[in-house]
């Protein structure tokens, strides 16, 4: 028969044995979430936790970004011993911040500290999305605040890497205000002449987005970057139409007029220490002599 | 050889016969090179009397030249560090202006300029140089910025004007425009202008309130394009070379007239036929300017640049009044 030219070899389904599942531990191996592809987790974290086959960059824990970008053994952490309380005595609201403090090994959702960048010295507060999903309650609303004090005290320049959900709904209104908190204490410093970088990464929205992330002398973001207020699902519900694509992420934003450079995490080092010099420089005496 | 101008074609004829004789004699046994050396003495004294007397539409034509260096040519030669800083953070970034931060001989500084594309697809892209209010309002963001920081601000200009569209409308053209000519009056920091191609009106202005305003010898400066003085004033576009001859658009005649400062001399047939040259002609002039205007403090820096646009203008102050009733 001529259909039997055209017949399809039949494919079943593996289910692998409880042996197979156990010889590969959970954690070795990666699956990148945009090419699918799948590597070794330890390749992986060797690449900056940028996808070795799309470039797609991964999300990073705090204490990884600060151990790629500062210089080796210049870190030194504030505020660790600041913990959230429960002030709208929400329901299982300090389980879940205690299983996220034994998780990340974290006291919150930033890390904040000070170091040097190819010995620039810089205050760094980075956010870590594993915990809360970065979302910002009082104690990481105080933790930004009392870092940008420090760094107008030691006037050097305020870093801030962004990742977060927003503000943190367990916290109610005091979530809010950390919004109102933080950008006045950068209104102080800058107005001081401080200089304030902001590094949106993958995700950063809402209440964030709407306060420190987006008040940068310069505002740069990872490529690919989830960025925006409201979120994508709310807005087609509201507007009722389709949105591109491409909407909200970091080269939506560019093109857009919000962002001042998207920055690839291989060149990010290179790139703020270039700022940071421009910025610390008055030029040779030359220039000086009158 | 492509883009060779109108007034240059006796060059290029004399040019053409120069390299035939020269073919000619390389495959014969005849020398020519007494011939030769007069021709190549004629060519010389051709070129000095051509670009000795270029009239005010042939530098117009020189001003437009498609290889004629742009914003981002200088910034490679005359700047390191160079960092281009995107968007008006409002509604987007304009392409028609680029800016950024830099060092100028190890000074930090800010520089900003108009940026024409150069083949048709980087045209698109940046819109053949003309801002929309986007680009205005990246700069003026770009501006206030190095005046936080203390940083001296270069801006080159190079346009056929802002750029005279629908949206741009919407968003409010003549607001930006009018913004950075408010707003550049009070920078506290030293602002050097050169204008390095066309200057077109209201969108080069827009660039170039500063305490120095620099003119390359061949760019143009004015109030309209030819084309567009001729249309209004006679109707017929046609016309531009005379508009062009009335108008007082070239760096002698608004040297003349206060307009700009200094005129930095180029190369001879135009900045486009040696670039690097060019930017050594520039970084003389912009050295000297910015050394004379860093020890000025923001007041004498604000006053300076109050003075210098109050002294421009012409009129007189007669001794009768003028009146209707």
């Amino acid at each position: 028969m001529l259909k039997d030219l055209f017949s399809k070899k039949k494919k079943y389904a593996t289910i692998p044995s409880e042996q197979a599942k156990q010889d590969v531990p959970e954690g070795i191996m990666t699956k990148c979430p945009k090419c699918k592809k799948i590597m070794y987790t330890k390749e992986l974290v060797k690449n900056l936790r940028v996808c070795i086959s799309c470039g797609y960059h991964h999300p990073m824990s705090a204490p990884e970004r600060i151990a790629c970008l500062l210089d080796e053994g210049t870190f030194h952490e504030y505020d660790r011993h600041l913990l959230s309380k429960n002030p709208l005595d929400f329901p299982q609201y300090m389980e879940k911040i205690e299983e996220d403090r034994e998780k990340t090994k974290l006291n919150e959702a930033v890390v904040t500290g000070e170091g040097t960048i190819n010995g620039f010295p810089v205050v760094i507060a980075v956010m870590d999305s594993r915990f809360r999903m970065g979302s910002m309650g009082s104690v990481v609303g105080e933790k930004i605040a009392r870092a940008i004090e420090r760094a107008m005290e030691k006037s050097v320049p305020f870093i801030i890497f962004t990742a977060s959900g927003g503000a943190r709904m367990q916290e109610g209104v005091l979530s809010l205000m950390q919004m109102a908190k933080t950008s006045a204490a950068l209104k102080l410093f800058s107005e001081q002449g401080g200089l304030i970088i902001s590094v949106m990464t993958h995700p950063t929205t809402g209440g964030v987005s709407a306060s420190f992330a987006s008040l940068g002398d310069y505002n740069f973001a990872e490529p690919g970057a989830l960025i925006g207020f409201a979120g994508r699902r709310v807005i087609e519900q509201t507007v009722r139409e389709e949105l591109p694509d491409d909407f909200q992420t970091a080269e939506f934003l560019l093109k857009h007029g919000q962002l001042d450079a998207v920055i690839p995490r291989h060149e990010l080092k290179d790139k703020l220490t270039n700022v940071l010099d421009i910025h610390q420089s008055r030029g040779g005496d030359e220039w000086h002599t009158n | 050889m492509a883009y060779e101008l109108e007034f240059e074609k006796p060059l290029v004829e004399l040019r053409k016969k120069i390299s035939e004789l020269k073919e000619f004699t390389k495959h014969r046994d005849v020398d020519f090179s007494d011939e030769l050396n007069k021709l190549e003495a004629r060519l010389e004294k051709l070129e000095n009397d051509i670009y000795a007397n270029l009239s005010p539409w042939d530098r117009v034509q020189i001003a437009r030249h498609p290889n004629r260096p742009t914003t981002l040519d200088y910034i490679d030669r005359l700047f390191t560090n160079f960092f281009e800083c995107h968007g008006d953070r409002c509604f987007g970034d304009d392409e028609a202006i680029v800016g950024g931060i830099a060092k100028y001989h190890g000074l930090p500084v800010t520089v900003i300029g108009h940026q024409r594309g150069k083949d048709t697809k980087e045209n698109i892209r940046r819109n053949f140089g003309m801002p929309h209010p986007e680009g205005y309002r990246k700069a003026l963001r770009l501006m206030k910025q190095a005046e936080k920081f203390g940083r001296p601000i270069i801006c080159f200009i190079d346009t056929k004007g802002a750029y005279p569209g629908k949206a741009a409308e919407e968003r409010g053209q003549s607001e930006a425009i009018a913004r950075n000519l408010f707003e550049m009056a009070g920078l506290t920091v030293p602002v050097v202008c050169i204008v390095i191609g066309e200057g077109g009106s209201g969108g080069a202005l827009a660039l170039g309130v500063g305490n120095y305003v620099h003119m390359l010898e061949n760019s143009t400066y004015s109030v309209i394009s030819p084309e567009g003085a001729a249309a209004i004033l006679w109707k017929d576009a046609s016309l531009a070379k005379k508009a062009a001859e009335t108008m007082k658009i070239t760096a002698k005649d608004l040297k003349q007239l206060g307009v700009i400062d200094e005129m930095i001399p180029e190369v001879r047939g135009g900045a486009h036929r040696n670039v690097d040259e060019q930017a050594k002609y520039i970084d003389d002039v912009l050295q000297r300017s910015l050394r004379e205007l860093l020890p000025l403090n923001a007041e004498q820096l604000i006053a300076q640049r109050y003075e210098k646009y109050k002294k421009i203008g012409d009129f007189i102050e007669s001794q009768q009044h003028v009146s209707v009733t």
